[in-house]
């Protein structure tokens, strides 16, 4: 006889478990596989930080809300991923601005979550309201206020799907603290499965349009690839070289996408614009067909616009679609990811010498090296980097601020791999080298990051340091002292009649309405300071010390401050005027 | 040239600001802009008169089309289409004679006369941009109390 199977009670449907809006965001950023999470508390993020407080994820507590979202875009810049940041709402918020700016523009993935007065509250200017969504719109790739706890965990995973696809960008989340508070049974969401009717980042490239950009680069005699930042962030370095080796194809980078091409490869021609190298200006002016890959036209490249690479067919290749056509009226535009791009254009290029080009570049890169004067007795900011690169064998990270102390490093770093050279590039943000610098660390720990700045981008965000002394990370950050910022005082001797207005650091000089007490003659003492901050610092005047005080730096494996006292009025050659042609370069032969 | 741009927008608060906010932000005008339901209760159409070149259509479009909210985007002025722009004026008529005249006009022009008081009439017309403007034009010589223009609406005559 059958066995009847026992009766089953009814199991009425089981209630969701219950969490609040403040742990959906400690949730999501776990499915989101955060790392690290820079911030900063506040009132309105109570909620958060009591959750934050059982995350299994790191929490770096910043100086300053900049900081944070500096040390998140450094984090994100040199791993690949997107970079976390949570602040206060209000001055917290406004705080985060010049950050997120800096993201939008260089493409960079971060989510940013700012708090915000309960719902209710909004626009009554209570205590520490700001209206973030209003003020972060056009520095945001995208941003969201939660109006509804139960649509948290989706916007959560939908932040980190914009972020990171298409060209990538910071996305803010604007939390009310009632959010905070609300309770929900809506179950976390994954990033990687998002699916939104009004984005859709998958382009799909016409294998017609990758066949008629093979017979151009075909036929072309004097072809030159310019790369731009979106070979990095969309992974095409690789590809890239294969697709430049096997058709012989000389290749320029933008500041942006340093290393993206190894710059000891003889088909390098380093970095292109007002302070790139010769033979890269004269190559896009001579090149008969210009494939710009994940650039963007900047002003700082072109100068004079409608001179640029204009006996070039133009071919533009990149993610976003606006920035096609943007700048310059590009010949053939090609819309999509690059590293599917140049994949499926490789197969179809043929073998060619292209004898006669490749012997004019290598012509122009032998007559015009990057140079600098080297009179006795002076430190020069050159030889500094210079001093760095090879004493870290060209492996270092090199995060940098904005003006002289950038370009050097661009010119005298040797690159050769993607994520090693973190600047700000389209904002040209100062004080951004030391909190990305940080954020760096944090994301490559056993990789040596070195932070190149100035006297001034320095003590735009001096007070992370300490951040970097409480982590005990071993970031090594070499000030360029000039006693002058250094960059406007050049355009000021070139441009200006050597009128120094407004950028002398040191008193030496100064006219008689920045006059102040004459002594002391330079402040901050820098050393004094690092010290102050827990870091080991040495002051270096020569060439024998830098190079003693960085194998010191390099070996100890902890939180180092080097200023280097070098020649006050050193300029950056060649140079562009801006605005002009390649033909107005001043200062590429013999210094 | 002045160009018709339709815009499909995610139906949520902010949005408007944002693509006003992306228009202005990048240095372009804006001649009229006309936002409103559409069939789908989770979608709004956003009709945008702008006025400039080829190129600066095509980033306007791009920039557009860029944004999260956006689902669509579609030039018109280059395609068949359909437009239509409301107008409300009203007319001072201090006589027999002027009212007779503006009568004329609005007939002319099918405009329909929707309120009659002693010194005024109110006047409905919509009408092509061209037309609008023309009808607006001969108005002039009155006296043009009030005028409320919706600004362009917009469908096309073929699927996209």
């Amino acid at each position: 006889m059958k066995k009847q199977a026992p009766l089953k009670p009814e199991i009425p449907p089981q209630p969701q478990p219950q969490r609040s809006g403040a742990q959906c965001v400690i949730d999501g950023l776990v499915k989101a596989g955060c790392e690290v999470l820079f911030g900063y508390p506040g009132g309105t993020v109570l909620d958060i930080f009591n959750c934050l407080y059982d995350a299994p994820f790191k929490f770096v507590l910043t100086r300053h809300e900049q900081g944070a979202v500096h040390m998140a875009d450094g984090y994100a810049r040199a791993t690949g991923k997107p970079g976390c940041c949570l602040v206060t709402s209000g001055p917290g918020a406004t705080n985060t601005i010049t950050g997120l700016a800096t993201a939008n523009m260089d493409g960079i993935p971060l989510v940013c979550i700012t708090g915000q007065v309960a719902l209710h509250l909004i626009g009554t200017d209570a205590f520490q309201e700001a209206d973030i969504m209003g003020i972060t719109r056009s520095v945001t790739k995208h941003n969201f206020l939660v109006r509804d706890v139960n649509e948290l965990p989706d916007i959560l995973a939908k932040a980190f799907y914009i972020a990171t696809t298409g060209k990538p960008g910071p996305v803010l989340i604007d939390i009310p603290k009632n959010i905070q508070r609300a309770l929900t049974s809506v179950p976390t969401k994954d990033p990687k499965r998002v699916e939104m009717r009004a984005y859709r980042p998958d382009v799909k490239v016409a294998k017609a349009d990758i066949a008629n950009l093979a017979d151009l680069l075909n036929k072309a005699e004097r072809p030159l690839l310019y790369a731009g930042g979106g070979i990095i962030s969309g992974t095409a370095s690789a590809v890239l070289t294969e697709l430049a080796r096997k058709a012989n194809i000389p290749v320029c980078t933008t500041m942006m996408a340093l290393g993206a091409f190894p710059e000891n490869d003889p088909l390098s021609l380093g970095m292109v614009g007002m302070h790139g190298t010769a033979a890269a200006n004269y190559a896009i002016d001579k090149s008969d067909l210009l494939i710009s890959a994940g650039a963007r036209f900047d002003d700082r490249v072109t100068g004079k616009i409608d001179e640029f690479a204009s006996k070039a067919i133009t071919v533009h290749i990149d993610i976003d679609p606006s920035a096609i056509g943007k700048n310059v009226s590009t010949h053939f535009g090609i819309n999509g990811y690059l590293a599917p791009v140049l994949k499926a254009l490789l197969p179809l290029v043929k073998r060619v010498k292209h004898e006669a080009w490749f012997q004019q570049v290598q012509e122009w890169k032998k007559k015009f090296p990057l140079g600098y004067p080297q009179p006795d007795g002076v430190l020069m900011p050159q030889t500094v980097i210079k001093m760095i690169d090879k004493l870290s064998k060209g492996q270092a990270v090199i995060t940098t601020d904005v003006g002289q102390n950038q370009m050097w490093s661009t010119q005298f770093f040797t690159y050769t791999k993607p994520r090693n050279f973190i600047s700000s590039g389209g904002l040209g943000t100062m004080g951004f080298g030391l909190p990305a610098c940080i954020g760096a660390q944090l994301g490559r720990e056993k990789e040596l990051v070195v932070c190149i700045t100035g006297d001034g981008g320095i003590q735009m965000n001096f007070q992370e340091l300490v951040v970097a002394v409480e982590h005990q990370l071993p970031i090594v950050v070499v000030i360029l002292n000039n006693g002058f910022l250094g960059m406007v005082r050049q355009w000021q001797e070139l441009f200006y009649s050597k009128r120094y207005s407004g950028v002398m650091l040191s008193q030496h000089g100064r006219r008689p309405n920045e006059e102040i007490a004459d002594k002391p003659v330079y402040l901050p003492d820098f050393v004094k300071l690092a010290e102050a901050h827990g870091a080991t610092a040495y002051r270096v005047t020569t060439e024998k010390e830098v190079e003693a005080a960085l194998h010191e730096a390099f070996k100890r494996k902890k939180t180092t401050v080097i200023e280097c006292i070098v020649s006050p009025e050193a300029n950056v050659y060649p140079m562009i005027p801006p605005g002009t042609h390649v033909s107005s370069m001043i200062g590429h032969t013999k210094n | 040239m002045k160009h018709i741009i339709n815009c499909l927008v995610e139906n949520q608060p902010g949005v408007l600001a944002r693509i006003v906010g992306l228009i202005s932000g990048r240095g372009y005008n804006i001649d009229t802009l006309n936002v409103g339901p559409t069939a789908d209760s989770t979608v709004s159409k956003m009709t945008i008169v702008v006025p400039g070149d080829a190129k600066i259509i095509d980033q306007v479009t791009k920039q557009l089309s860029k944004q999260v909210d956006v689902i669509e985007v579609v030039e018109l002025t280059n395609r068949r289409h359909l437009e239509r722009e409301l107008i409300l004026v009203r007319v001072g008529v201090a006589d027999n004679t002027q009212r007779a005249e503006v009568l004329d006009l609005a007939s002319s022009f099918n405009a329909t006369v929707i309120d009659i008081q002693k010194d005024s009439i109110s006047l409905q017309m919509a009408s092509n941009q061209g037309a609008v403007t023309e009808f607006l034009r001969l108005l002039q010589p009155h006296h043009i109390i009030d005028l409320s223009r919706s600004g362009v609406i917009a469908v096309g005559r073929e699927c996209v």
